[in-house]
């Protein structure tokens, strides 16, 4: 593990941005093939979210968090025990393409930066929670249901007080399973999934009873529906309280109720994170199924910059284990464009994953027409705070569209949304919706916002600082 | 279909747009031909300047004449543009820096400009309490100061539109070709005819100008751009440092930001830029020096427009030399953005009388030397 | 708002927050050290004084930002908790001239 900036390989075959479990099973494969591999990843240990702190986990019963969770153990082993080397706590900021072939990294460690090249660069980044906008929704007392879940795998966390889990998908479940294992008790589940959307879902329930999905689901949603109360079809949702959040009110079949609470867990979905891809340049397009952006790529991950790729849930959502054959896949082809492996080798390795592949995005339509989640929840109203950097509401958006604010750029020039540091990952899907939905046009016709490096802020000491070549690295002195 | 009108304007950037508004406000029929929307380019993501200071003589007269126009814009445009006037400072960093600095402010004074004042250290710290100690005065320029210029773009085309004009964005220049009386522009979205054109094209300028029978060596640049969190309030004019390429202004809601003229890598065809990080290190290594106050900012984005530079570092404006009823208007070197509304207002009775009482002939776009036209970047 | 499950493994890691000493595990980011010790909010919002807590905490929300041994704008979420920090919740747009030179 490289814990010290200087101890960077100033150029590199591959660089991987991200260690979950595509950058994971990529590096491993990359390295076997006899790339330089070089893994860069934000977080203090490898794992991405999804398998948080795999390597250093303080929950001792492995009952708590499940089977799914330690399946990444022996993922996280071959990658750490392979030639690949591994960089913990190192922000990548940005990335562009050098002037003829390859890339420069711009990479944070400590407080302190350089930059590197590398031939190639996989990003691995990812997905975020799907922001969910409801009024209240910034106040202390609510957090993501992945950032609940963090808190558990990482720190061994559960909240204290009344916890209420409110939204729609697959992680609901989980995290109110492992909640349940752990002994914490849940006053209520709050399910948004639209009723409307079965019907919308049936066609694809055959693929997904096949798949690795629907078992595994169908235990948890039964284990949590014996011990948790659970209220379907809430139609809408605020959160109420003035310093912190004191109560959720909920609507169902018309009727209003409120369930006071301490801790208010939300979830709509996942969707890739693209934030560093859109940075680059690549191009992307609007997925109407995943109501999600994604970058455009070939069935080898290579998007529309030449030796750049994604894979995993950057792609598009589809899981863990997707993610992993994404990964390979990937490493597969990088090899190849590098020169290590023919075409035919190439192609025949590439073989086993696609087809894991396959059946986890066949299985995976179904669970994205079912909890494709309501237009209301994606689309606010009033006051509800949009972009929570700069506190600009719906209702400020929507009544600057006419102004000329006609896409998410000119609006980020006229209200700052998008401008404060999480670069529209907490507002963007947002916004681009309520314009769009605004203007009658749909997302794709729209765009999203121009993003720029850096994509994590920088200090400007530590720009300062920076090493001019590669000579002065070692003489840096931190003034 | 052919769409006819009196001018056709070819770009909407702040230029385009202020010409537009200035010929509407004539009673002319205009048409703007946008590629992308205006705003997009430099006219957008400048650093919003509205200087008099430090200006090429030969742009003095105009520049001055155009800060008429921003102290009054919200009559003009219906909008303030977010145009604040705490003046702007160059900060003399040695003697002889200072020294060149007082001869070009008493050559000013000759001319009959007095903008521009030279300051002692004194009045430096009393204007700039945060400058670095170490620096022995500077130049003020105390009408000066700076506005939003997405918004300030976006108030000149409204107020166009208001006034009549036609403004087509997402639609590109194919092409351009006499018509019997009139000119006649190949568009993405159909053909336009006017009897007369302004070539408002900013970094893609030298095409137009080439079909127009006028090359010239116009080069694409990237001028970029860094931005930080807010940061308590602690500065007011705009500060510009010329040797060390430095320019620094603090916005009502305490975000800094840091320019001066380092240069990403233009690709203007595919409306992209590339940051050369090296060189923000280099800023940002300034800013550290000079403004210990600012040594804890962070650093949120970086950006680059993209723009035209010409060789003289000033703009082409005027008619062209080789077509009947084609007007130049592009160029500005990354200093156009002050210059947009008087400009557009020169323009507009340029285009309308024939003449102009501002003087443009250091502006002539046959003035380069071999009038190659630019290369592509 | 956050309690430890009794079986957690790890030492103790001993921190300070706005000045008061509180006990963090070891892997905790300093994020997870806040909520394991009761904080409920880690920051003011420069534009309208509101109260903000970590939200996502994988890096993307921005919440977190707390300053940490004098220096601020910090991820907590990202930062391992070390022995001995000194971390400060953080009051709208950073008084720098309170920070000492680097």
């Amino acid at each position: 593990m490289i814990s010290d900036l200087e101890a960077l390989p100033a150029n590199i075959d591959l660089a991987i941005i991200g260690a979950g479990p595509a950058g994971l099973a990529a590096s491993t494969i990359a390295a076997r093939r006899g790339l330089g591999t070089l893994v860069l990843d934000e977080n203090p240990g490898v794992g991405g979210q999804v398998y948080r702190a795999i390597m250093a986990n303080p929950v001792r019963d492995r009952a708590v968090l499940g089977a799914d969770y330690w399946r990444g153990e022996a993922l996280a082993k071959e990658a750490v025990a392979s030639s690949a080397q591994h960089a913990a706590s190192a922000t990548v900021w940005s990335v562009s393409p050098l002037e003829t072939a390859g890339y420069e990294i711009g990479v944070s460690m400590a407080g302190r930066s350089r930059m590197i090249t590398a031939q190639e660069v996989m990003l691995a980044t990812g997905a975020l929670e799907r922001p969910f906008p409801i009024p209240g929704w910034t106040l202390p007392g609510i957090m993501s249901c992945g950032g609940a879940q963090t808190a558990l795998k990482a720190s061994g966390l559960i909240p204290d007080g009344r916890i209420v889990i409110a939204g729609c998908g697959p992680l609901l479940w989980l995290i109110a399973w492992q909640y349940l294992n752990a002994g914490a008790s849940i006053a209520a589940i709050l399910d948004t999934t639209p009723r409307a959307n079965w019907l919308g879902a049936m066609p694809h329930l055959p693929a997904f009873l096949a798949s690795p999905y629907f078992a595994k689901g169908l235990k948890l949603m039964r284990a949590v529906g014996a011990k948790v109360r659970v209220v379907s079809g809430v139609e809408a949702l605020r959160a109420e309280g003035t310093d912190k959040v004191e109560s959720v009110v909920y609507t169902k079949g018309g009727r209003e109720q409120s369930i006071a609470v301490d801790v208010l867990l939300l979830h709509q979905g996942v969707v890739p994170s693209i934030n560093l891809s859109n940075a680059i340049g690549c191009r992307h397009t609007w997925d109407e199924a995943q109501l999600t952006w994604k970058p455009e790529t070939d069935d080898w991950g290579v998007t529309s910059m030449p030796g750049l790729t994604v894979a995993g849930d950057g792609v598009g959502i589809a899981g863990a284990e997707a993610a992993a054959e994404r990964g390979r896949i990937a490493a597969l082809s990088a090899a190849h464009r590098l020169g290590k492996i023919d075409a035919a080798t190439r192609d025949r390795d590439a073989a086993a994953p696609r087809a894991t592949l396959r059946r986890f995005e066949r299985g995976r339509m179904f669970l994205d027409a079912l909890y494709r989640p309501a237009k209301a929840y994606r689309i606010p109203q009033g006051d509800t705070i949009v972009c929570r950097c700069e506190e600009v509401t719906a209702d400020r958006i929507r009544a600057t569209v006419p102004l000329g604010a006609t896409g998410p750029n000119q609006m980020k020039s006229f209200l700052r949304c998008g401008m404060g540091p999480c670069q529209g990952r907490l507002c963007g899907l947002t916004v681009a919706e309520l314009i769009a939905d605004e203007r009658g046009i749909s997302p794709q016709e729209l765009g999203y916002y121009r993003l720029r490096p850096p994509v994590k802020p920088i200090a400007l000491a530590e720009l300062a600082a920076m090493p001019k070549t590669e000579a002065s690295t070692k003489a840096v002195v931190r003034v | 279909m052919t769409e006819t009108a009196d001018v056709i304007v070819i770009g909407g950037g702040i230029h385009g747009c202020s010409t537009a508004l200035h010929l509407a406000m004539r009673g002319i029929r205009v048409v703007l031909i946008e590629k992308d929307y205006s705003g997009r380019h430099s006219s957008g993501v400048n650093a919003g300047g509205v200087r008099q200071l430090a200006r090429h003589l030969a742009e003095v007269p105009i520049s001055v004449f155009s800060m008429s126009l921003w102290e009054h814009i919200a009559d003009l445009v219906d909008d303030d543009c977010g145009f604040s006037n705490h003046g702007q400072v160059l900060v003399a960093e040695s003697e002889p820096e200072l020294e060149a600095f007082r001869e070009r402010v008493d050559d000013l004074k000759l001319r009959g400009f007095i903008h521009e004042e030279l300051i002692d250290r004194t009045e430096l710290k009393k204007l700039v309490p945060a400058v670095s100690d170490q620096c022995p005065g500077g130049v003020v320029s105390r009408r000066d100061g700076a506005a939003d210029p997405f918004r300030t773009t976006q108030a000149f085309r409204r107020k166009a539109v208001s006034l009549g004009a036609r403004i087509h964005e997402g639609v590109a220049v194919m092409g351009l070709r006499r018509n019997g009386a009139v000119w006649r522009v190949e568009t993405s979205a159909g053909a336009f005819e006017a009897p007369k054109i302004v070539n408002a094209a900013g970094a893609w300028a030298d095409r137009v100008a080439a079909a127009a029978g006028d090359p010239v060596p116009l080069e694409v640049i990237a001028p970029m751009l860094m931005i930080t969190a807010p940061v308590p309030h602690f500065i007011d004019p705009v500060v510009i440092l010329r040797s060390r390429k430095l320019s620094f202004k603090q916005f009502a809601n305490g975000t800094v930001m840091i320019g001066g003229g380092y240069r990403a890598r233009p690709y203007r065809d595919e409306n992209r830029t590339v940051i050369d990080w090296r060189q923000l290190a280099d800023s940002a290594k300034t800013v550290w020096e000079l403004f210990p106050i600012m040594r804890s900012a962070t650093i949120v984005r970086a950006w680059a427009g993209i723009e035209a530079r010409m060789p003289d570092d000033i703009p082409v404006i005027g008619p062209s030399a080789s077509s009947e009823g084609i007007y130049h208007q592009f160029g500005f070197s990354a200093h156009g953005f002050q210059l947009g509304p008087g400009v557009g207002a020169l323009m507009a009775e340029l285009v309308a009388t024939g003449a102009t009482n501002l003087p443009i002939a250091p502006f002539r776009v046959d003035r380069f030397k071999d009038g190659l036209a630019a290369t592509d970047h | 708002m956050f309690r430890r499950l009794p079986d957690a493994a790890g030492d103790n890691i001993a921190f300070t927050i706005n000045g008061r000493r509180a006990q963090a595990l070891a892997g905790d980011t300093v994020a997870a050290a806040l909520l394991g010790a009761g904080i409920e909010h880690c920051r003011i919002t420069p534009i309208s004084g509101a109260r903000r807590a970590p939200y996502c905490m994988m890096g993307v929300c921005f919440e977190c930002l707390v300053t940490i041994d004098g220096v601020g704008n910090r991820q907590a979420c990202l930062i391992p908790v070390r022995a001995g920090m000194r971390v400060e919740t953080q009051q709208g747009a950073r008084a720098i001239a309170e920070e000492s030179h680097a």
